[in-house]
């Protein structure tokens, strides 16, 4: 009976952070939106107005349907009830449609459809160990998570205010993690696959989940040592994996298969004619790269070295692509070795190691930021994808606290470039404070403590984020040079972002080391 | 925000600035090159110079205070600013808040917290300072609040001239002034006859220098002192504004009694003060503020009706009266035509449900309201008549059924039109709902204040 009203307590609370959460997200109905809420209002209107097999091949508006066939079906769901709120933005045009209804419609729908994300908050909070049952709630490990999940700082900015639906999407993600640390991996693997036709973006972490699932669930035994035990490989776990990935992949692409469309899907899932880098530079490696050939090439002119030729502004936003002057261009196969290479480490250990799910939590991250460092064309909120499985871990351990008060400031920050309006200035600057004085003191109170470099940098990002967000574009440098800001941003960011790749790479390496020695 | 020719709010607070930032002081209140039917200042000196203060964004963009030029002048830079001088609001409510429910609200740590959030959610203030633009409400109850923490402290001479400035950053202060003036006696009369002397002399020299420090440029002058107090004491303005829930606007929907508005508020203000006089304790002074700010709300002469924002000493009683005070609170946030005006119906919902919602859940004002915690014994004496049930069951069942005509009150206003013979029925249902709910909780706070006072409080010491 104990057992029970302790759980209604703590019902009570997660249950007001819940409401807390949705009603802050209710008061960002009005705050500025970015090109994705008319590239989703178009979306409802080809999935309504058009034949499934049109809806590939549709492209009235510039924002043509490019997310797999689930979420396209998704959107369609979403229609049948914005259609009682506003009829004519069902309705395929080329200018941007927007009007009150669709407004509050649009923002709800994602406020709503959230629902998945606290549901799978919840489940990840129960999986959080409780060592210490500290009679004090905030101090709980499970309400730190809580926290951190539901009021993840990129999440809110990036769905609540520049209009997208990841929380939807990470709830499944979330909600799959979960189930495999709870053992349930058929739930967790039929989750994960209807993921991935939600969104493929979510292949980047696919890696992990796939050698995962083979290493624990299809070997049902190890060695005495904990070393994988050839022999005990499962056909029948296996092929019942293989078949709920392929009735998932069925549903969704089936149709256009049987249609023959396939060629025309995935040229619009895959457009590798997009650029290396994104307008505005995602912190990753190429950015670091994009800015050493920049500085070479500077340097190169200065000296004379290098004709002056023509001088493509690379962070021009229009130009799709461009090609370095200093250094070697890159190809999309280049990133996609790159990023092969940056993932295998961790996959492979994943294999040979003894199962734990830490390591998996572990792998999982490290394939989501190898992806997010050596990928082709990559997004800057692609980070979240990294962060929010390692709020997990940052609650269970120590040195994970670590790596993720350096990664939650420095992705999170990455994101500030995403709302530059003036009015939403000081909420982002607020949110972003709150954010980061709870991660901090919180997990300061379960344990771990930031090295001295690791200090340093955080200093030095918030001096790059007064620089870049208020002294720049004050000065007269901005109308020379309007994308230094930008620039400082991303390479300062980039590093951060890498060196965390590398801690987590350490973590892996020694909590298996751990398992063993116990 | 609002149409021409007179806009809203929002235009009076940057006119003020053109005139305050273009004429010299002793034109602020007079007509010469100042045209007072155009939104004139009627606050007094202290809002003028804070108006001042903010004009000098000329600086910025000369066209915002541009005289006579700039009338209704909106643009988004200008609105980022208006904005941003809402700051002076934070500097002062939000210290004076904190402190105040970390000294003198009793409890647990955890309890004072929140008691702190529940404060700050109160969603009136939020709505009409931050959403409507409506003259920096939190200013002034800042500084009340100044005045009453440092009166919870001990400081007589401080709270007074805290008082007195937010006396003179706006009039409408003077609902509270009974009960601080009452409590300030009352507690000089129980010192020693030294003592008593002292403390009288002390507190009045405060006040009479606070208050000739803000008045000061204008004393220079009697015929300009007199200018001023005309334009902050309007006997001219009509009786109603829009619908107010106010007695006479009830009143009036049944019979048209537009002349016959004889009593004066004071007379409804003597109880509770005369009781303060005799029994100065900080309880007394916390439910007299409530009390004087309803009596006056509910039937002085002319009254706006964003002015029961001054019923917001009801926070203080949040820790004590939970249950009431969140009700008071929820139905007088209940401005709707208000808000519907200004398209805050969303932000309205919003902030209602988390006010409602996080009070109840950390409060919990529903388990706490046996008759006895809702200090509801005088009620058993007076109706001896009464069948035996619980009042607290009562109250509670009376505070769901009031939230749910809230609520359906709420959307039917949106989404339903009125009849065509009835065009105003929403705002006169809803100012007579609210105005029944603050008559109510006015005798009941009266009560309260009458009734057999500290038997809680000294068990709890006890305990």
């Amino acid at each position: 009976a104990s057992y029970v009203t302790v759980m209604a307590a703590a019902d009570g609370w997660f249950t007001a952070l819940a409401v807390g959460v949705s009603l802050l997200k209710c008061l960002f109905i009005n705050a500025y939106r970015s090109t994705d809420f008319e590239v989703h209002r178009n979306w409802l209107a080809i999935t309504h107005s058009l034949p499934v097999s049109r809806w590939y091949y549709e492209n009235t508006s510039e924002w043509t349907l490019d997310y797999p066939p689930l979420f396209a079906w998704f959107e369609f769901g979403l229609s049948h009830v914005g259609r009682h709120f506003d009829k004519n933005m069902l309705q395929i045009q080329k200018a941007p449609y927007e009007s009150d209804a669709t407004l509050l419609f649009q923002r709800l729908s994602v406020i709503c459809t959230d629902l998945v994300y606290i549901l799978a908050t919840r489940e990840c909070c129960r999986c959080v160990s409780e060592q210490k049952s500290s009679r004090d709630i905030l101090n709980r490990p499970s309400f730190v998570l809580a926290v951190l999940l539901l009021f993840n700082f990129g999440l809110l900015i990036v769905d609540h205010i520049h209009f997208q639906y990841n929380g939807f999407l990470m709830g499944f993600l979330l909600l799959s993690v979960a189930k495999h640390l709870q053992s349930k991996h058929l739930q967790g693997a039929l989750l994960f696959s209807i993921l991935l036709n939600l969104k493929h973006i979510y292949l980047y972490v696919a890696p992990a989940y796939g050698v995962f699932l083979l290493r624990s669930y299809c070997f049902t035994k190890d060695h005495s040592d904990g070393r994988l035990n050839w022999r005990s490989f499962s056909l029948l776990r296996f092929s019942a994996l293989g078949l709920i990935v392929l009735l998932v992949t069925a549903v969704s692409f089936g149709p256009f298969i049987a249609m023959g469309q396939m060629p025309q899907v995935l040229s619009r899932l895959f457009p590798f004619k997009r650029g290396l880098c994104h307008a505005y530079w995602a912190p990753n490696a190429w950015a670091l790269y994009n800015a050493a050939d920049k500085a070479l090439t500077v340097l190169g002119l200065r000296l004379g070295l290098v004709g002056s030729g023509p001088q493509a502004s690379m962070t021009g936003g229009l130009v799709q692509e461009f090609h370095h002057t200093a250094l070697p261009s890159i190809s999309p196969t280049v990133t996609l070795l790159c990023t092969a290479l940056a993932i295998l480490p961790a996959v492979l250990f994943l294999m040979w190691r003894p199962r734990c799910s830490a390591s998996f939590l572990r792998a999982l991250v490290l394939c989501a930021l190898g992806s997010f460092l050596f990928g082709w064309h990559v997004h800057e909120k692609a980070v979240l994808l990294a962060i929010l499985p390692l709020s997990v871990l940052a609650v269970q351990s120590r040195e994970d606290a670590g790596i993720f008060l350096v990664l939650a400031s420095t992705g999170h920050y990455s994101l500030f470039p995403l709302i530059f309006t003036a009015a939403e200035l000081p909420l982002k600057f607020l949110l972003m404070l709150l954010f980061s004085v709870f991660s901090f003191s919180s997990l300061h109170k379960l344990s771990s403590l930031l090295c001295a470099l690791e200090r340093w940098y955080l200093c030095g990002l918030g001096l790059v984020c007064v620089t870049s967000e208020l002294l720049l574009p004050l000065s007269t440098v901005s109308a020379r040079l309007p994308f230094l800001p930008l620039l400082l941003t991303s390479v300062y960011c980039a590093v951060g972002v890498a060196y965390c790749f590398i801690r987590v790479y350490g973590s892996l390496l020694r909590t298996n080391y751990k398992i063993k020695a116990s | 925000a609002a149409k021409p020719p007179m806009f809203g709010d929002y235009e009076a607070q940057r006119h003020w600035q053109e005139v305050t930032y273009s004429l010299p002081l002793q034109q602020y209140f007079n007509t010469s090159d100042n045209d007072l039917n155009y939104w004139g200042l009627d606050y007094p000196p202290l809002t003028a110079y804070h108006s001042l203060l903010c004009a000098y964004a000329k600086a910025i963009n000369p066209e915002w205070v541009e005289l006579h030029k700039s009338r209704g002048y909106e643009s988004y830079a200008h609105k980022l600013f208006m904005r941003a001088t809402l700051v002076a609001d934070l500097l002062i409510y939000l210290p004076a808040v904190v402190l105040y429910c970390l000294y003198l609200s009793d409890g647990s740590p955890r309890k004072k917290v929140s008691v702190l959030l529940c404060t700050l959610l109160y969603p009136g203030l939020i709505l009409i300072d931050y959403g409507h633009f409506g003259r920096y409400n939190g200013v002034s109850l800042g500084l009340a609040l100044w005045a009453i923490l440092a009166l919870g402290l001990g400081w007589d001479a401080l709270g007074s001239m805290f008082f007195c400035l937010a006396l003179s950053y706006k009039q409408m202060e003077l609902y509270h002034a009974l009960p601080f003036f009452c409590y300030l006696l009352g507690k000089c009369f129980k010192q020693g006859s030294v003592g008593k002397l002292f403390l009288l002399v002390r507190i009045s020299l405060a006040v009479l220098l606070t208050l000739a420090l803000c008045w000061l440029p204008f004393l220079t002058d009697p015929s300009l002192a007199v200018q001023v107090l005309r334009r902050i004491f309007p006997v001219a303005r009509g009786l109603f504004e829009d619908k107010v829930a106010n007695a006479w606007c009830s009143l009036n929907v049944f019979i048209k009694i537009r002349s016959i508005m004889s009593s004066d508020s004071q007379v409804y203000l003597l109880p509770s003060s005369l009781r303060l006089l005799t029994k100065p304790t900080f309880w007394q002074f916390k439910l007299a503020l409530v009390n004087s700010s309803l009596a006056f709300f509910l039937f002085s002469y002319q009254v706006h009706e964003k002015s029961i924002l001054l019923a917001s000493p009801a926070c203080l009683l949040l820790n004590d009266l939970p249950l009431i005070a969140i009700w008071l609170l929820q139905t007088s946030t209940f401005m709707l035509p208000l808000f519907l005006k200004d398209d805050l119906w969303a932000p309205y919902c919003v902030t209602s449900v988390a006010f409602l919602y996080f009070s109840v859940y950390l409060l919990s004002p529903l388990k706490r309201c046996t008759e006895e915690e809702l200090r509801m014994g005088a009620y058993r004496k007076i109706l001896f008549c009464l069948p035996k049930l619980d009042l607290g069951c009562v109250v509670r069942w009376k505070f769901y059924i009031s939230v749910l005509a809230m609520a359906a009150l709420s959307v039917a206003s949106v989404t339903m039109s009125p009849p065509p013979h009835l065009p105003d029925l929403f705002p006169v249902l809803i100012s007579t709902f609210a105005f029944l709910h603050f008559l109510g909780t006015f005798l009941y706070f009266n009560i309260v204040q009458f009734s057999e006072p500290q038997r809680n409080k000294a068990q709890k010491k006890i305990n």
